[in-house]
């Protein structure tokens, strides 16, 4: 007896009819995917970008070329030459990030006791040639002036939490 | 001279009259099946080129014309270029004796219904030798399976048009439409419930749809008889795939559903609005209707497995539809339905 109900009832195809109502369902659901360049999804102020060297604001860049993100750098992608300026301070001569090395792990940022070198949150960025995966320290300043603005407010929407 | 030379020009119009509209069809169709199957994925499917994505047919097409076509060394050339021609000939040929209504007919032949049982059948000889010329084996597999489950299923399928027959008493298919003609309860999708069913997952089956697309079989062997097609030859393939779904979708809406018969003749209301009366329109939009079916299975379940594929046609399909066509025979003589 069972089974012939069982026969019976899979002869009106209700699984199926129930598999096709899922799909339904899911057909007239709002979309989960955003049209990507014209809708983006929001990014967190800690957002790990692209690099950037920052300047006070009288100008003077805030980097003192104490290494000691060359020396935390998990993937050795920054190297820094130094001299001292006329004025007797410490400088960077020469700022290299390879960005194909870096893990952009963040952790030169968090050594930096002047918040010179920061990772803003541009994740959109290509290179065309392989030479162009090193961006020097003129580059790294030349985007810290762009950004600037933003990457001081995600500083200070982040301050409270450090 | 002057008077054939006029018939066979006007012939070749009315040709291209139904090919064009099948041919954008099929373009529009692959893009119906992207945005569907976008959509029951909860994604948004083809948005990119033009106003809602609209003109991706186009570009797939010339991307696929601008393609080389390979022919591999040890394929067998002839038949290996052949065989896309053979699957899409006979795929576009049926279209001659579809009618899209009343007085809308390339060839109102009385064995209408016949011809294209013929011409379906004919499809299957371009993926076989297609499949076969290859000389690949998952080629020669995917063949294999096409022509194994096309001959099961053609069986099911012919028995599930004769109970179309029985009630309508003729295989002209315009007639087939007129004898169906009352309300939407007079059409033969009620008399003849199981046989639309089974016809209609019968046409999945022999266009080597989804689930029943063993033949393509992504997983196993990889894309079956088409594996060693590209650039044209693979979009003629496609072409000729697309074509029949449209066609067996057609035929479901000729056969079953009442063609271009409206759904709500007889209502007084709607007399002579659009509505009311038949036409092209609703011969479209159940063919569209149809063709949304072959999508939405396709979203839905899985790929069957051949030896599955062989138990539903041979020990499912086969016995209902012998039991049903005696039942439409008893409808016959006791003058419910038909005749």
């Amino acid at each position: 007896m069972q089974s012939i109900t069982r026969y019976l009832r899979s002869l009106m195809l209700l699984e199926l009819f129930r598999g096709m109502a899922v799909t339904w369902r899911f057909g007239v659901a709002p979309k989960a995917t955003l049209n990507y360049p014209e809708e983006k999804t929001p990014k967190s102020p800690r957002y790990r970008g692209l690099h950037a060297l920052r300047r006070y604001p009288n100008g003077e860049e805030r980097c003192i070329a104490c290494k000691l993100c060359e020396a935390v750098c998990p993937a050795l992608a920054i190297t820094i030459e130094s001299h001292n300026r006329e004025d007797n301070t410490r400088r960077t001569t020469r700022y290299d990030i390879d960005l194909f090395k870096c893990i952009y792990c963040g952790f030169c940022e968090e050594s930096c006791p002047v918040d010179s070198i920061v990772l803003t949150d541009i994740g959109e960025y290509h290179m065309e040639n392989k030479s162009e995966k090193v961006v020097d320290k003129q580059q790294l300043l030349a985007i810290g002036d762009r950004f600037e603005e933003s990457i001081a407010a995600n500083r200070a929407q982040d301050a409270r939490y450090r | 001279m002057m008077d054939q030379l006029l018939t066979l020009l006007w012939t070749m119009a009315k040709i291209l009259m139904i090919i064009l509209p099948v041919t954008i069809g099929v373009a529009y169709y692959t893009y119906f099946e992207r945005k569907v199957l976008g959509y029951m994925h909860a994604r948004r499917g083809p948005n990119r080129i033009g106003p809602l994505g609209l003109l991706q047919p186009f570009a797939d097409v010339f991307k696929m014309l601008f393609k080389e076509l390979i022919v591999p060394t040890n394929a067998s050339k002839f038949l290996f270029l052949l065989a896309p021609l053979l699957s899409l000939g006979p795929a576009l040929a049926a279209w001659a004796v579809v009618p899209f209504d009343d007085w809308l007919v390339l060839a109102d032949i009385d064995a209408g219904l016949l011809m294209i049982l013929a011409l379906t059948s004919m499809g299957v000889y371009g993926i076989l030798l297609g499949g076969w010329a290859s000389n690949s084996k998952y080629a020669l597999l995917g063949g294999l399976r096409a022509a194994a489950q096309t001959v099961s299923y053609e069986i099911a399928m012919g028995f599930a048009l004769v109970g179309v027959i029985v009630l309508a008493g003729t295989l002209n298919l315009t007639a087939i439409v007129e004898a169906q003609s009352g309300n939407i309860f007079t059409w033969y999708w009620l008399p003849l419930l199981p046989l639309f069913v089974i016809y209609f997952v019968s046409g999945v089956a022999e266009t080597n749809r989804a689930p029943f697309d063993v033949a393509e079989g992504e997983s196993e062997i990889v894309a079956g008889f088409h594996v060693e097609y590209s650039g044209a030859g693979f979009a003629v393939f496609f072409l000729a795939e697309y074509a029949n779904m449209i066609l067996i979708s057609a035929l479901a809406s000729l056969l079953f559903m009442g063609g271009w018969l409206s759904p709500f003749a007889g209502i007084p209301v709607l007399g002579d609005t659009i509505l009311g009366e038949g036409g092209v329109h609703w011969f479209l939009l159940k063919t569209v209707v149809f063709c949304f079916l072959f999508l939405w299975f396709r979203a839905t379940f899985p790929r069957y497995r051949y030896d599955q594929i062989m138990r539903l046609g041979w020990k499912v399909f086969i016995p209902i539809t012998i039991v049903w066509i005696m039942v439409a025979g008893v409808f016959r003589v006791m003058g419910w339905f038909g005749g």
